[in-house]
């Protein structure tokens, strides 16, 4: 195998485990999170408006690190920064 | 498959590029300013409204008591700030309904420009609340070995600004994308009115992390009490 071959398959298989288990994480973690938020809605209506900004506030803060492993496997695939190097050094040959 | 919208570019001489980013933004900015300025040109105070000046009137109250509630007691004084920043965002994602539009949020150059307003502007209102000693002193809280770690969390919350918009926006330009090739009937269209739904929420995110931020270090610290004697 060449290095571009290694690099392409490297690139895709991380790409898919990145996601698959940055994902993982923050769904169970927003699941549990959204679980005491309807819990304690039942037990308080009242403090409806703090505890849902509270809880959309938080799911944002907990998704944000689903979405740097989205980030990260978009980039691997679309604009990978090795690929580009290993392109651009097998064009100067 | 375009990554963000600076990669679309309409018009180019030499080095001077115009991309999607820049045409929506101020197409973007435009309308804001524009629209603004056609509803507020006669205002009334009376009974008799226009049903715009209606709108712009729920709109500035419902920003401003968002603002109070989340630490904030004069949201007037902020909401020039923080409401511009939810109606951009907000209206970068809802005119995605436009069949050219691309939201320019989906490109990392705006988040990154928003977040550093948000970076310069947490200093400007702590400095201007609390004086420069007292704001530069809340960084050596609770101890002074503290220091380092309320810096490093300054830049990164700033990045995790950025990169949080940037990734929502972007993820829902290229879902729709992908979808487009493989269902390209009805399906994509439920995934736009996802997308319309979480732009919004992000938008709100976006400026409610904004506030408390500010609040944070606008808060006035009380002194501590004297401890009683017995």
């Amino acid at each position: 195998m060449d290095s571009i071959t290694i690099i392409a398959v490297a690139s895709i298989i991380i790409a898919g485990i990145t996601t698959g288990f940055g994902t993982m994480g923050p769904a169970l973690a927003e699941g549990r999170a959204v679980a005491t938020a309807l819990s304690s809605l039942a037990q308080q209506p009242d403090a409806s408006a703090t505890i849902t900004r509270t809880l959309f506030v938080g799911l944002a803060m907990i998704e944000s690190t689903a979405i740097y492993c989205f980030v990260v496997s978009m980039i691997l695939i679309f604009a990978n920064p090795f690929w580009n190097h290993i392109i651009a050094a097998a064009a100067k040959k | 498959m375009h990554l963000s919208p600076d990669q679309t570019i309409f018009w180019q001489h030499g080095f001077v590029k115009l991309n999607a980013t820049i045409a929506f933004t101020w197409a973007l900015m435009a309308l804001l300013a524009g629209g603004s300025k056609l509803i507020t040109r006669n205002l009334s105070t009376g009974l008799e409204r226009s049903r715009w000046q209606n709108l712009l009137e729920i709109v500035v109250t419902g920003i401003a008591k968002q603002i109070e509630e989340a630490g904030l007691s004069e949201p007037r004084k902020y909401i020039g700030f923080l409401g511009t920043l939810f109606l951009f965002v907000a209206m970068g994602s809802l005119c995605n309904v436009f069949p050219v539009y691309q939201p320019p949020t989906a490109s990392l150059s705006t988040t990154a420009a928003l977040a550093l307003c948000v970076f310069v502007a947490v200093p400007f209102f702590g400095i201007e609340e609390q004086g420069l000693g007292n704001y530069l002193k809340s960084y050596m809280r609770p101890t002074f070995f503290m220091l380092p770690f309320n810096i490093i969390g300054e830049l990164s919350r700033t990045l995790a600004l950025a990169v949080r918009l940037f990734g929502n926006m972007m993820s829902g330009a290229m879902i729709a994308g992908i979808l487009l090739t493989i269902t390209p009937l009805i399906f994509p269209m439920v995934m736009t009115l996802l997308g319309q739904l979480t732009g919004m929420v992000q938008a709100y995110i976006f400026s409610i992390l904004a506030t408390v931020y500010i609040a944070a270090a606008t808060r006035i610290r009380k002194p501590t009490p004297a401890p009683v004697k017995p």
